[in-house]
């Protein structure tokens, strides 16, 4: 009883911490920075807790809440943990106080409306996460929109506006279509059935003939692979990460993106499982093409944050090819690589973001030899890299390695069966593995080795805020690398549910 | 032609004139004038279809619409002064900052 | 807490010891962690292999702890240690503690001292972790990790960015392997159902084979071995990897993480051995690798080069016994080699100490009575390598000549000749180093001349034991002693007679390289110059090593530049993608601009609007009403 308070409490504090700071007179600016990262740790902690009452043996939802909001159309307040999202919220509240604490020093200007929205978007994607109603879902959605558009147009860089545009145009046009479909699912199941709802557990049994569900799906996966984002809908990405802020990048990377694999994983594929079947093959390409497409073009950067938001796209394209693999070891590698990337990922905007206030320049050219400079900083990048890379320790490693092995075993059977497609595209997927190791260790290399030069010296290495925040987050890397059963305890029922319900469709054919 | 259709065609010709006169002039003051003779149009309708129908609701009608429209041109004209104060023109062309 | 957990933590602790407390605590501290817990790794192998002997050749097994559950797959962190792990470990522990005590002489001067131990003691954990793991998957995280550790090493220092380039040359080759290596074990997993070692091995020698084939299982993990390995085509790693320290290149690259691939091969006996055509590969490449880089030695000019080329082919050796079935044998090899290779580019290490950081071969000469210490030693791992008996090579590389001819699981005549001129080879390249480095007149500069000096005894001392080592090393017989658990492959009883004679040809094979090096050289290198000159072409294309590095970022590198820049990036992304979307917002833009020119700010234009659409309404609804 007392747990579902709790939950509802870590989703809401985000929009008290929000209102007590939009009320708050202005002018203070450490007392709103002290005063945000206190309120963040407190939901860290009420979520660790949460985190360790979660009993990954208990089916179905934990801690919920259901509360009537709009009666007559069956929208429901309806929040609760359950094996697809407690890592991700666990994941959102870990990097809340680290966006927090290293956004200190780098927002200067208008800070009380920047922290403001630092708590608006948690609030939207903690809610995305827990929502377990449609409506719910959709209105958090839209949501996590405002705040993004504001943090990028504000405080981000020369081309800000273009890239927020382009992000939130781009992401809005998905969710149009999504909308239309949304409505028309809920209708198709008021008609069927009588009530209408928007529960999620009634729209999984409902039934729908396999023409409708392919055009449902493709409006839901549109929005979705826009969000992931999937070749070719990725080209908002990098312009976004450029010109964010440090702490909208580490959110972006660390959160945001991954609100898109979570909706396909819980909405597009178990809703519409039979288009899904038919749609494997594409999805496996595309997951591929992003795998080396998102490499390649990692390689040829010159600016540390594209290459950065690149192997991005690379990353998720694994995310996306154990969920189509419906294999639970590659569904479960899924869900590992997608906390691995946001750890990684937000880790390396943080770095990137830490040299970027000391040299005032993104520019891989300007800089070298940083590993005589700035000796702590340099291990820190290195260990991120190697992570990025999926060495064996790692919690890259573990996402990876579970879902080539998933990729693969769901691959062979049809390999036997005639079918040599999967089998081709996992084969590519572990070639991916070594353009991996090559964009990011030509990044270390530029970077760290050779010859001394960057601008604006003499600068300090990393003080204690710094390395406190980098430290937590190779804690956290390695805590996954080396001891992943823990979360994969929690996660494995709920895993076995979108396997079952996906797989439990009557398309011939495709069984692995 | 019976008197309620000749006063209707009546009627409809003072419309379509007003309507006209809306449309090409562009004196301010003539297409206020023009508007006022499409709502005498409207009243003779009104008139007609109460003596038509030997009923008393079309007549009451038109004194609504007799209020309205005085109250309309106290508005409409004193509009008109102040903006030609501003433009020292009632061409209405002279107005158009809204375009696009 | 368990042994083999022991050992394999050790190296782990002092890895974070001196990495963290090593710059702060001090050269004194960062030595004693650095060489004392590597020692204590070597005692505790030594306890566990008297355990070993104990339990009359059951293997001692420790499960340290579950890494992952997932459905019916089990992954557990655990270790093994049964006679084929005693040797392994052995010499990991034992020649690497060797190693770390003679680092402490070669890189005393130099500032990152606790940062060198701290990675050094970082790859003996991962190369433990790699022999000790009990499944594929343990294997694979030391597999990887010593990968990580030579990379650092190699790039240690990184102020030079051709060294760091090395570095990231070496990961990244090694990559490639380790992708053929992950295919093996998905693959292998999927039949057998685990990754343990003995599991997988019972399960193909067992009397149902698993339903993949052994060989594409065989030559998928033997693509991760030739990464690891240095073998064709994937060997391009190991000459660039002589620009790290060359305590490093002894330890990582001759004595311990090379030998992976070997190791790896040889513990999967037991696929192997139903794999016979991924066996002939593994055979074939081998011996192909030995003699290609055989050749490439000859022409080399820098002595850490030639030793870097003789690893290679020493490596192919090793896998020409693996190739024929001889796996304890091929083991054997790795025992010698770990003694005079480690002894040879200690030695090395000693010369270029003594050179004041010259390396090449031209600029030497005459140093023998000037550093005899190292002189002596350096000859008497020469001539193991070159397999004069009674030294250890001769042992070793015999029975793998002897397999190569006769063993019944892919011997052959022409194996045999390919890997006994390749023996020839190396016995002429090797004494050659030996000639020009130490026995020819001086070519020394006169300022290095004056500063050559012996080495201390941290440096000298481990050279004289690593050359008693490679002296006596060869009277302990592996291979019987790894009989239980890789017998010997059966040899054709027809040829049986000609086992003398063939140790007799190998004795005077390695005579007449000598004999061909002495002629050469002896002078110094007019002869060799001369020589030089009539085979030009030759010359050229060894001295280029075959231009494989220039055909792989010919064939590789650019393609793969070009297609990412000018295909996916400017092309792809920019014109098709963003420029589809920009074409997008463009007709958007253009539309609402034409489309606003209905606003004409012309009030009459309204009026008529709203007229015409009245009587469009009016007209509809007359017609449909």
């Amino acid at each position: 009883m007392a747990e579902s308070t709790i939950l509802n409490l870590v989703l809401w504090l985000p929009v008290l911490g929000m209102v007590a700071l939009l009320l708050s007179p202005r002018g203070n600016d450490s007392a709103v920075r002290g005063m945000t990262l206190g309120v963040m740790l407190l939901q860290l902690a009420l979520t660790a807790w949460l985190y360790r009452r979660f009993d990954g043996a208990v089916p179905g939802l934990q801690f919920e809440t259901r509360v009537p909001w709009i009666g007559d159309w069956g929208v429901y307040y309806h929040i609760g943990l359950d094996g697809l999202n407690v890592l991700l919220v666990a994941l959102t509240a870990f990097l809340g106080p680290l966006v927090v604490a290293g956004a200190f020093s780098a927002i200067q200007k208008s800070v009380k409306l920047f922290y403001a929205m630092v708590f608006f978007i948690q609030f939207a994607m903690l809610g995305t996460f827990l929502a377990q109603d449609l409506f719910l879902f959709y209105v958090f959605w839209e949501a996590m929109l405002i705040p993004m558009f504001l943090i990028i147009g504000i405080w981000g860089g020369e081309r800000r506006i273009y890239a927020t545009l382009k992000f939130v145009l781009y992401t809005a046009f998905g969710s149009i279509l999504m909308l239309a479909a949304v409505i028309y699912l809920v209708y198709a199941l008021s008609q069927s059935s009588g009530v209408p709802s928007f529960a999620f557990a009634d729209l999984y049994q409902h039934e729908l003939p396999v023409g409708v569900q392919g055009w449902l799906l493709a409006a839901f996966a549109l929005s979705f692979a826009i969000k992931v984002p999937m070749v070719p809908l990725h080209t908002w990405l990098p312009d976004a990460h450029v010109e964010a802020p440090t702490a909208g990048s580490v959110i972006l990377a660390g959160v945001l993106l991954k609100m898109g694999t979570y909706g396909f994983m819980k909405l597009g594929f178990p809703l519409f499982p039979d288009a899904t079947r038919l749609f494997t093959p594409a999805l496996m390409i595309l997951s591929v093409v992003s795998i080396i497409y998102g490499a390649c073009l990692a390689l040829v950067q010159t600016d540390i944050k594209k290459i950065i938001a690149y192997s991005s796209i690379s990353h998720l394209g694994y995310v996306m090819l154990g969920l189509v693999s419906l294999d639970l070891l590659g569904i479960q590698g899924a869900i590992i690589q997608m906390v691995s990337h946001g750890l990684v990922a937000g880790g390396l905007f943080m770095m990137v973001g830490m040299i970027y206030e000391r040299c005032h320049t993104r520019e891989l050219a300007a800089y070298g030899g940083l590993a005589k400079l700035l000796p702590v900083y340099s291990v820190f990048f290195m260990i991120l890299t190697l992570a990025s890379i999926g060495l064996p320790t790692t919690s890259g490693f573990t996402g990876e390695f579970m879902v080539l092995m998933g990729a693969f075993n769901a691959a062979w059977p049809q390999f036997q069966a005639g079918n040599s497609l999967p089998i081709v595209l996992a084969v590519s997927a572990v070639a991916g593995v070594v353009l991996g190791a090559l964009y990011m260790l030509w990044l270390a290399q530029r970077l760290l080795f050779g010859e001394v030069k960057a601008p604006h010296q003499p600068f300090t290495d990393l003080v204690a805020r710094e390395k406190a925040i980098l430290l937590a987050f190779v804690v956290a890397i390695f805590a996954l690398g080396l001891f992943p059963q823990g979360p994969l305890a929690k996660t494995e029922l709920a895993a076995r549910d979108y396997q079952q319900r996906v797989l439990a469709s009557r398309v011939e054919g495709t069984t692995p | 032609m019976d008197r309620t259709q000749l006063l209707l065609t009546v009627s409809i010709a003072l419309f379509a004139l007003g309507l006209t006169g809306v449309m090409i002039r562009r004196n301010a003051l003539v297409m206020l004038m023009c508007m006022e003779l499409m709502l005498n149009g409207v009243i003779l309708s009104l008139v007609t279809f109460a003596a038509a129908t030997a009923t008393l609701s079309g007549a009451v009608l038109v004194f609504l619409v007799f209020v309205v429209a005085a109250a309309e041109i106290a508005i409409a004209i004193p509009i008109v002064l102040l903006l030609s104060r501003q433009r020292k023109s009632l061409d209405v062309g002279a107005y158009s900052e809204l375009k696009g | 807490m368990n042994l083999l957990t022991l050992i394999v933590v050790l190296p782990l602790a002092g890895f974070l010891l001196n990495g963290l407390l090593g710059p702060r605590l001090g050269k004194p501290f960062v030595t004693v962690v650095g060489c004392g817990l590597p020692v204590l790794a070597f005692l505790a192998t030594v306890r566990a292999f008297l355990q070993l002997d104990g339990t009359e050749g059951a293997a001692l097994v420790e499960t340290a702890y579950t890494w992952a559950v997932v459905g019916d797959f089990t992954f557990d962190i655990a270790f093994y240690f049964d006679r084929l792990s005693a040797v392994m470990t052995l010499i990991i522990t034992g020649v690497g503690s060797l190693i770390h005590v003679y680092s402490t002489g070669y890189m005393k001067d130099d500032a990152s001292y606790a940062r060198y131990f701290s990675y050094l003691n970082l790859f003996l954990f991962f190369m433990l972790l790699l022999v000790l793991g009990r499944s594929l998957l343990v294997c694979f995280v030391g597999w990887e990790g010593v990968g990580l550790a030579s990379y650092l090493l190699i790039g240690f220092w990184f102020e030079d960015m051709a060294k760091a380039q090395a570095g990231k040359k070496a990961f990244i080759t090694n990559r490639v392997g380790d992708a053929g290596f992950l295919l093996g074990m998905f693959l292998l997993y999927h039949a057998v159902g685990t990754l343990d070692f003995d599991a997988v091995n019972a399960a193909f020698s067992g009397p149902i084979a698993p339903a993949v084939s052994a060989s594409l299982v065989g030559v998928l993990l033997f693509i991760g071995a030739t990464g690891k390995s240095a073998q064709i085509p994937l060997h391009v790693w190991l000459p660039d990897a002589m620009a790290g320290p060359t305590p490093v290149s002894a330890l990582i690259h001759a004595a311990t993480m090379v030998t992976a691939g070997v190791y790896l091969v040889a513990r999967l006996n037991g696929l192997y051995l139903q794999a016979p055509e991924a066996s002939q590969v593994i055979a074939v490449i081998g011996v192909l690798t030995a003699f290609f880089a055989a050749t490439i030695a000859v022409v080399q000019t820098d002595i850490k080069k030639v030793l870097a080329y003789s690893t290679i082919s020493q490596l192919g050796f090793m896998f020409v016994a693996l190739g024929v079935g001889a796996y304890g044998v091929a083991v054997f090899h790795v025992y010698t080699h770990a003694f005079f290779k480690a002894c040879l580019f200690l030695g090395a290490g000693s010369v270029i100490h003594a050179m004041s950081g010259e390396q090449d071969i031209r600029k030497m000469g005459g140093l023998a009575k000037r550093i005899p210490i190292t002189f002596v030693t350096f000859a008497v791992a020469t001539a193991a390598i070159a397999g004069l008996p009674p030294l250890a090579g001769f042992f070793s590389k015999d029975e793998i000549l002897w397999f190569a001819f006769a063993s019944e699981r892919g011997g052959s005549t022409l194996l045999w000749a390919v890997a006994s001129v390749t023996a020839l080879l190396t016995a002429f390249y090797m004494f050659r180093l030996l000639w020009l480095t130490f026995l020819t007149p001086s070519r020394m500069d006169e300022k290095t001349a004056h500063h050559v000096h012996e080495s201390p005894f941290s440096m000298t001392g481990v050279l004289i034991v690593l050359a008693v080592l490679s002296a006596v090393g060869g009277f302990v017989h592996v291979p019987h002693f790894l009989e239980p658990l890789m017998p010997l492959p059966a040899t054709d009883h027809a040829l049986e007679h000609l086992e003398m004679p063939l140790i007799v040809l190998a004795v005077v094979t390695g005579l007449l390289g000598l004999g061909a090096a002495i002629y050469v050289y002896r002078g110094g290198l007019a002869r060799a110059e001369r020589l030089q000159q009539r085979f030009a072409g030759a010359h050229r294309l060894l001295s280029g090593k075959y231009y494989v590095d220039e055909l792989y970022e010919a064939v590789l590198g650019r393609p793969l530049h070009w297609i990412s820049e000018r295909v996916f990036l400017r092309l792809g992304d920019r014109v098709l993608i963003d420029g589809s979307l920009h074409g997008l917002t463009g007709l958007a833009q253009r539309a609402a601009g034409r489309l606003s020119r209905v606003e004409t700010g012309n009030l009459q234009f309204y009026v008529l609007l709203a007229a015409l659409g009245v009587v469009a309404s009016l007209a509809w609804m007359w017609r449909h009403g």
